[in-house]
């Protein structure tokens, strides 16, 4: 099976983790995936924040590539890039005149029609239906699956069903053998592009999310985004500090989740690259 | 060619009009129920909740258009889309809060507790610009020159780089001529704009 594939700048640089595990899968289930030609960044919150055509031209090229290369669908694993990958095409493929701005600032015409393809979403169809089989060591855990926003809202672009209360990772990590606790913070914030600027806030809205999961009894929680996983993981000191207390809780990405069950080595899964150590009993 | 920047100017309308007009988010629908406050994460960071900014564009008053463009509130929205999910007259406040945002930072109105928030979205640009991809060192280097926060994660440095998520140089794209012209583009049509 052939998929397209775009990185996005956070898996070749904060976290590395996910572009192993997403590949050492894949190629455990004997899935290739064909990285998009000369990829650029996607502009992310800044360029939304200060740009709008900025942000609306850096997808639309990534785009113009993926059908230049060919591909008819694009695996995007990191939420952000996934989130702003959508809205780009809902925003120009209804709007005609808007689509000849972009082509005029692309210096090529808006080609948008490649299927963009959240992390969720290819495990759900590609990933599931062979997990059965495959599985080699049951995760036995209670775990607490974190959602955050990017890869629910807006809901009716993103068409995410149960918004409030999603489902589809909890019932992949059922399936791994896993118990997905109910916990009340799934679709909530974790402060994402303010890291840097105001990690204060991020201390505080991470800081509510690994309460509630270990208030639950949540024994890790499970992501699918690059940015919560370094807000949740790379910020713990910070969120420590602020609320005064410790937390035993690791952080890991569904595919390194997924990785465990399948039986392949905790390094090739990037296990070893976090700041709160996976010591998991499997 | 109409150009897409045409809000960024000073118009004869006030925000609601333009709003309307740009973006077609209609404010107006907007009854006061106030979930979009309550959901907000950071509504008690923000000097007017996403309810009150809302209430403020319905008054159509210079006055209140003044303090709409210079609030801190934008600055501080994450995009987490929790309001417009909430709301009952499915009002798209992130898209208004983008929109706010550009025309409060091209007129100059930003609010100065923003600065550091801007010069990180800035930095982050400017990398873009000249890699075609993110340099998350890079980033920060520059980000610290711009706010003079020299010491913030310093201790974070190490493990990052020991855990290989901290790269010395950039990964760059092939065709960044190209994607550099993308960006000038964007500059060009913006200060057609002003003038």
């Amino acid at each position: 099976m052939n998929i397209g594939f775009y990185p996005g700048c956070s898996m070749q640089g904060s976290s590395p983790e996910y572009n192993e595990s997403v590949q050492a899968i894949c190629s455990a289930l004997g899935i290739s995936l064909i990285e998009v030609s000369d990829w650029n960044c996607c502009g992310a919150t800044a360029a939304h924040n200060l740009n709008r055509e900025l942000s609306l031209a850096l997808p639309a090229r990534i785009l113009a590539h993926a059908a230049a290369d060919g591909l008819e669908e694009v695996l995007v694993p990191c939420a952000a890039c996934y989130n702003r990958l959508k809205m780009v095409q809902h925003e120009i493929g209804a709007d005609r005149k808007l689509q000849d701005s972009i082509s005029e600032i692309l210096d090529e015409p808006y080609q948008g029609n490649a299927r963009i393809l959240s992390i969720l979403d290819f495990l759900e169809r590609d990933v599931e239906p062979l997990l059965a089989e495959k599985i080699m060591k049951p995760l036995k855990q209670k775990i607490a699956c974190y959602y955050g926003c990017l890869l629910v809202r807006p809901q009716n672009i993103l068409d995410a069903k149960r918004h409030e209360d999603p489902q589809s990772m909890d019932h992949i990590m059922q399936l791994l053998g896993a118990e997905a606790i109910d916990w009340a913070f799934k679709t909530e914030c974790c402060g994402a592009g303010l890291s840097v600027s105001k990690t204060g806030v991020v201390a505080e809205l991470s800081g509510r999310i690994l309460d509630d999961a270990a208030h639950r009894g949540a024994k890790a929680i499970i992501v699918a985004c690059p940015m919560c996983h370094s807000n949740l993981d790379m910020r713990r000191k910070a969120i420590e500090q602020h609320r005064n207390k410790d937390f035993d809780l690791p952080v890991m990405y569904i595919t390194q989740a997924i990785g465990l069950a399948l039986g392949i080595d905790p390094v090739k899964l990037g296990l070893k690259r976090h700041f709160v150590p996976v010591n998991l009993e499997l | 060619m109409e150009n897409i920047h045409s809000h960024l100017g000073h118009s004869a309308n006030g925000l609601l009009q333009e709003i309307r007009q740009q973006t077609a988010v209609n404010i107006q629908a907007c009854y006061q129920c106030g979930k979009c406050s309550a959901g907000c994460p950071l509504a008690g960071e923000m000097d007017f909740p996403p309810s009150l900014l809302m209430r403020m564009i319905q008054v159509n008053k210079p006055e209140t258009d003044e303090k709409v463009l210079g609030a801190y509130s934008m600055w501080v929205c994450l995009t987490c889309n929790t309001c417009s999910s909430r709301c009952p007259m499915e009002i798209d406040i992130p898209r208004v809060m983008d929109h706010l945002r550009e025309k409060s930072f091209t007129l100059g109105k930003t609010n100065k507790k923003a600065s550091p928030i801007i010069d990180f979205h800035k930095a982050f640009l400017k990398s873009i610009e000249v890699n075609g991809r993110l340099h998350e060192l890079g980033l920060i280097v520059y980000y610290k020159m711009l706010t003079f926060r020299l010491m913030q994660d310093v201790m974070l440095a190490p493990g990052m780089l020991l855990r290989g998520k901290l790269h010395l140089f950039p990964e760059r794209i092939r065709q960044r001529k190209q994607l550099a012209a993308i960006f000038k583009r964007t500059y060009k049509r913006r200060k057609e704009q002003e003038v």
